[in-house]
């Protein structure tokens, strides 16, 4: 034990003379475990909040019972379930306006609620008397209180009565009120009604379902995964790429520490060898010491990885929001599992990155190989080696983009392309390179490209991660900009009306809509509704599309009949979103059985329309037939078309006359600002994780540079003696680290644009169900070039100034015997 | 003492045998020294580097003591070093992380064999004491050829082996740290193998043996 102390002593003596170099490795390490547990930390917070919702009174983790059609049932079938020995409990459950803003009321039995149905301890024995007896109560979660701007023990109105006094409980998900169910019948106007029976754990034998409710109710399993897990993997996934992309590029960083370290400290390896010091006893403690260095990165890392969720997390809820309509808790909340998953993978990159290094110590000879240095020749056999694995890995991601058919096989051929690209990089290079040398006629000029070319070796991880983080910024900002742009326009014609009204209830909105009437710059109401229905085993919106000439002339339509508008009229054909079509491979022509209360609504597709930003599948039907097939549609929603300098005006006039505010009363301006605003913020993250992986990358080249910087005096000091400066000496320095950065930029460039197609036309098809137009940005492009160059020059800056002003005695000793 | 029977050794260089030395016999008594010489490629390296267990014979012999270095794996040769055999080579090979007096307890530290009042002694005839302090890069090859002397010594090794140590010091430094080395192998009574190329430095020993295409003239 004691030996091995000392020995971890002497090992770690190496980093208390090369401080740059252990802070090197720290920062790899560090930036590696902080970004990929920041984006960890956003992902568990997500799926907290996707668990809450799904445990809420009987979401998907519970088996229930539903009507037949999805449709709601007598609540009578509870009663006779219950005696025929089934451990049932009614649900009913539909949506209500309050102030304009649309809530999800369910309806609860607590007496028969299942015990191991998530939150049913929120009601409590204790409050059970008050929340079944009149008035009641209605439990919400905090963030309801706080959204609908009212104090626990108040009584907001909805459909025309008082609801019964809120009362927060802080295990439901927001956006939900829970009431007894005979409270929610009346308030639903649903008398005797149940839109589901919860399944307890079953205590005995009971009837056959058929025997008791004959076909009116089929059985649904428990299901691992909910609706809105389901609808957000995509964004999940695109999170956990990026953060492995960061993850990597800090392992680089470690690699080359590592490295170098190993290099550096081979004379003393062997030494410790010469002074009786065995491999094994040397490799343990190499561990040992590895191991340490990775758990102290990996606790910083841990703690920066918890500042950056924290700074992203109201980027991140707002996009799932946005997107999704996914609530996440704006605190930070982690498991233990966290902290120890995030010290896990610091220690496993650590000895990952440092894995060759380690094989090369267990393999080391004590005595010095007598064969020369061939670098040319070992340089040769590893870019052979390199150049083929890259082929094969091109193989592969051609064999994905052929084969594969999902949005896993989609992110494996970005990651191949990446992997073969960065493989391929020092090919390239020293294709160039030697073009270089053979083409240059000065002496200083062929050392140039020879010695840029001896380099390689030791800059090639770097270069690469330089490589990765520009490809994916170019990558990500040729995607962000095509949808950006795609998006504007697509917004322009979904947002036809000129101002927008959502009114408190359908008999408010029966008022406004005979105000308007009468008002003469109204040109036309264009009613507006939608219900939410299941189209096989998925959610979908139905939407309901007045017919008007302002939809015929300027909804975004991708593929249509001739005579798609005049069709819809007759309520028996549909328009469905490109998400739709794709995921359930619809065409136009094909006919589709929707389930709504009346029973199977049978539709012929006649169009195709972009709906971006929706995770939902979605059809639009005529609004008229929609109110048919789904009576209990809200009709509050309606958009004005108008003269528009008489807009301020009616908008102040609508929120004076129906106590409106702003939020249920905007015009198209506010709207589109709206829409662009959530639109920038949900790719605020993927911006910041762009820069923050060029920025690691940018410390990667910086770090690889300083390490570099002191094996490469006996290459110049030979220079220097026969009559280079030490200015000119660094000059060369920078330029070559220039050059080669710019050949990496521009290949970096066309592999950008490689990696935006695949976003485009196979991840986020896969992911989102909609693809883009693809564009190039060539000012785009020349920007990331400059900032590419800048990295170059900030990382060479620093080894570039020291070179500049190294004191001549230290070149002096690269020529003395008693270095 | 140390006793080589028969040893012979090849390497393999672009594709061609060569053969090292041819069977070797050598034996150095306690307490003795010997200096090892021969023309470059001889063959006095590798034999030194053999006897120290950094490299394995094709065939042949070594015992050290009672010891057969051909029966010991890496774990048992590197055993053997720490506590039997002191190394000191041409390059100096201190450690450049630790200071001197790191240096000099290194090796005896990791034998478990520290002797306090025998480190004083060390220090005192080597003149290090005003360099303790001081990195391997801050002192001249005469002093860290005397650092690595100490760190050799420190552990009372059975046997010192010694490549080239004064090939890199001007003559003058190499008089004084071979005799420095010599009064310290024979106040601890150890046998002393040196190898070198100085016939007036081989003559300072007891005894010369001389390697000759691999085999001992």
């Amino acid at each position: 034990m004691r030996r091995a102390l000392w020995i971890l002593a002497v090992l770690l003596s190496h980093w208390r003379r090369h401080p740059m170099q252990l802070a090197t490795l720290l920062i790899g390490l560090i930036s590696a475990t902080a970004l990929w547990s920041g984006v960890q930390a956003l992902n568990q917070q997500a799926r907290n909040a996707y668990d809450r919702a799904a445990a809420t009174f009987g979401g998907v983790r519970t088996a229930m019972l539903v009507g037949k059609d999805g449709a709601p049932f007598p609540q009578s079938l509870f009663v006779d379930l219950r005696r025929a020995g089934w451990p049932v409990s009614p649900v009913l459950e539909g949506r209500i306006q309050i102030g304009g803003r649309s809530y999800r009321l369910l309806g609860i039995e607590p007496v028969t609620l299942p015990a191991e149905v998530g939150s049913a301890p929120a009601v409590g024995k204790a409050g059970l008397q008050s929340f079944v007896t009149p008035p009641g109560e209605m439990l919400v979660a905090p963030e309801t209180l706080r959204d609908l701007g009212l104090g626990e023990g108040a009584t907001p109105q909805a459909n025309g009565s008082a609801l019964p006094p809120l009362r927060v409980q802080p295990q439901l998900v927001p956006g939900v009120l829970v009431v007894d169910i005979g409270i929610a019948q009346t308030i639903l106007k649903m008398p005797g009604q149940a839109s589901r029976l919860l399944i307890g754990k079953s205590k005995g034998p009971h009837a056959s379902l058929e025997s008791v409710a004959g076909n009116r109710l089929r059985l649904m399993e428990p299901s691992a995964e909910s609706d809105l897990e389901r609808l957000t993997d995509s964004f999940h996934l695109n999170l956990t790429a990026f953060g492995l992309l960061s993850f990597f590029v800090g392992l680089f960083i470690v690699n080359s520490a590592v490295g170098l370290a190993f290099e550096q400290r081979l004379p003393m390896l062997r030494t410790l060898r010469a002074c009786g010091v065995s491999a094994r006893m040397l490799n343990i403690v190499l561990v040992i010491e590895l191991v340490s260095l990775a758990l102290v990165a990996g606790l910083i890392g841990l703690i920066c990885g918890y500042l950056i969720a924290a700074a992203l997390l109201p980027d991140v809820a707002a996009s799932l929001r946005g997107l999704y309509g996914a609530q996440i808790p704006g605190q930070l909340s982690l498991r233990p599992a966290w902290w120890l998953a995030g010290i896990a993978i610091s220690i496993l990159g650590a000895l990952a990155a440092a894995a060759v290094s380690l094989t090369k110590a267990i393999r080391m000879p004590v005595l010095v190989s007598a064969q020369p240095q061939a670098w040319r020749q070992a340089q040769r056999r590893w870019l052979t080696f390199q150049t083929a694995a890259a082929l094969a890995v091109f193989v592969i991601a051609a064999g994905l983009v052929w084969f594969g058919d999902s949005l896993i096989a989609g992110f494996a051929v970005l990651a191949a392309l990446m992997l073969g690209a960065a493989l391929i990089l020092p090919m390239i290079l020293e294709i160039v390179l030697s073009f270089g040398e053979r083409s240059a006629r000065q002496p200083v000029g062929v050392w140039f490209w020879a010695d840029s070319r001896q380099q390689l070796s030791g800059l090639s991880l770097a270069l690469m991660a330089l490589l990765l983080a520009l490809a994916v910024n170019v990558g990500v900002g040729t995607m962000v900009e095509s949808f950006s742009r795609t998006f504007l326009v697509w917004l322009d014609g979904r947002l036809a009306a000129d101002v927008y009204v959502n009114a408190a209830d359908n008999a408010q909105a029966n008022e406004i809509k005979a105000w308007l009437r009468e008002r003469g710059e109204v040109e036309a109401i264009l009613p507006g509704g939608r219900a939410d229905t299941q189209f096989d085993g998925a959610p979908i919106e139905v939407l309901g599309l007045p017919d008007h000439a302002t939809y015929r002339d300027s909804w975004p339509l991708l593929e249509r009949m001739p005579d798609a508008w005049i069709r819809l009229r007759a309520g028996d054909t549909a328009l469905v979103s490109e998400q739709l079509s794709r995921r359930m491979k619809l065409a136009i022509g094909d006919r589709i059985e929707v389930p709504a209360p009346g029973g199977p609504w049978p539709l012929e597709i006649v169009g195709i329309y972009a709906d971006y930003g929706n995770p939902k599948g979605q059809i639009a039907v005529n609004f008229a037939a929609l109110t048919r097939r789904f009576p209990q549609t809200p009709l509050t929603r309606m958009g004005l078309r108008m003269r528009p300098d008489k807009i301020p005006a009616l908008m102040t006039a609508l929120q004076e006359k129906f106590g409106l505010d702003d939020r249920n009363v905007t015009d198209q301006a506010t709207m589109k600002a709206e829409s662009k605003r959530i639109f920038n913020r949900t790719f605020s993250v993927t911006a910041a994780l762009n820069a923050f992986t060029l920025g690691v990358a940018g410390i990667a080249l910086l770090t690889s540079l300083l390490t570099l910087a002191n094996s490469r005096l006996p290459q110049l000091a030979p220079l220097w003696a026969i009559g280079l400066t030490r200015r000119q000496l660094a000059a060369i320095e920078l330029l070559k680290t220039m050059s080669v950065a710019l050949i990496t930029a521009l290949f970096a460039l066309p592999l950008g644009l490689l990696v935006a197609w695949c976003l485009l036309a196979i991840v986020n098809v896969k992911a989102f169900g909609w693809r883009l137009p693809f564009q190039v940005f060539p000012l785009q492009l020349v920007e990331l070039l400059a900032v590419a160059l800048a990295a170059a020059l900030c990382a060479s800056a620093l080894p570039v100034a020291r070179l500049a002003r190294m004191q001549p005695a230290s070149l002096i000793r690269i020529f003395a015997n008693e270095r | 003492m140390l006793r080589v029977i028969r040893l012979t050794k090849s390497y393999r260089t672009a594709g061609e045998e060569i053969a090292v030395l041819r069977g070797v016999d050598l034996a150095v008594a306690t307490g003795e020294s010997v200096a090892l010489t021969g023309e470059s490629g001889s063959g006095k390296s590798t034999l030194l580097h053999l006897i120290a267990g950094l490299d394995a014979a094709d065939s042949g012999e070594i015992r050290l003591a009672d010891v057969s270095l051909s029966g010991l794996n890496d774990a048992g040769r590197a055993e053997l070093r720490r506590y039997r055999i002191g190394l000191v080579f041409q390059q100096f090979n201190l450690i450049p992380s630790l200071t001197v007096a790191d240096n000099l307890v290194f090796q005896s530290r990791i034998a478990g064999r520290h002797d306090a009042a025998w480190h004083d002694e060390l220090v005192g005839r080597l003149g290090l004491e005003p360099l303790l302090t001081r990195y391997p890069e801050q002192l001249s090859g005469g002093q860290q050829q005397r650092v690595a002397i100490g760190r050799a010594l420190a552990p009372k090794p059975s046997l010192l082996l010694a490549d080239e140590p004064t090939g890199n010091l001007d003559e003058d430094t190499a008089d004084e740290v071979l005799g420095l080395a010599r009064d310290l192998v024979d106040r601890t009574g150890c046998g002393f193998l040196m190898v070198t190329h100085s016939a007036r430095l081989a003559a300072t020993l007891d005894r010369q043996v001389t390697l000759h295409a691999g085999v001992v003239a």
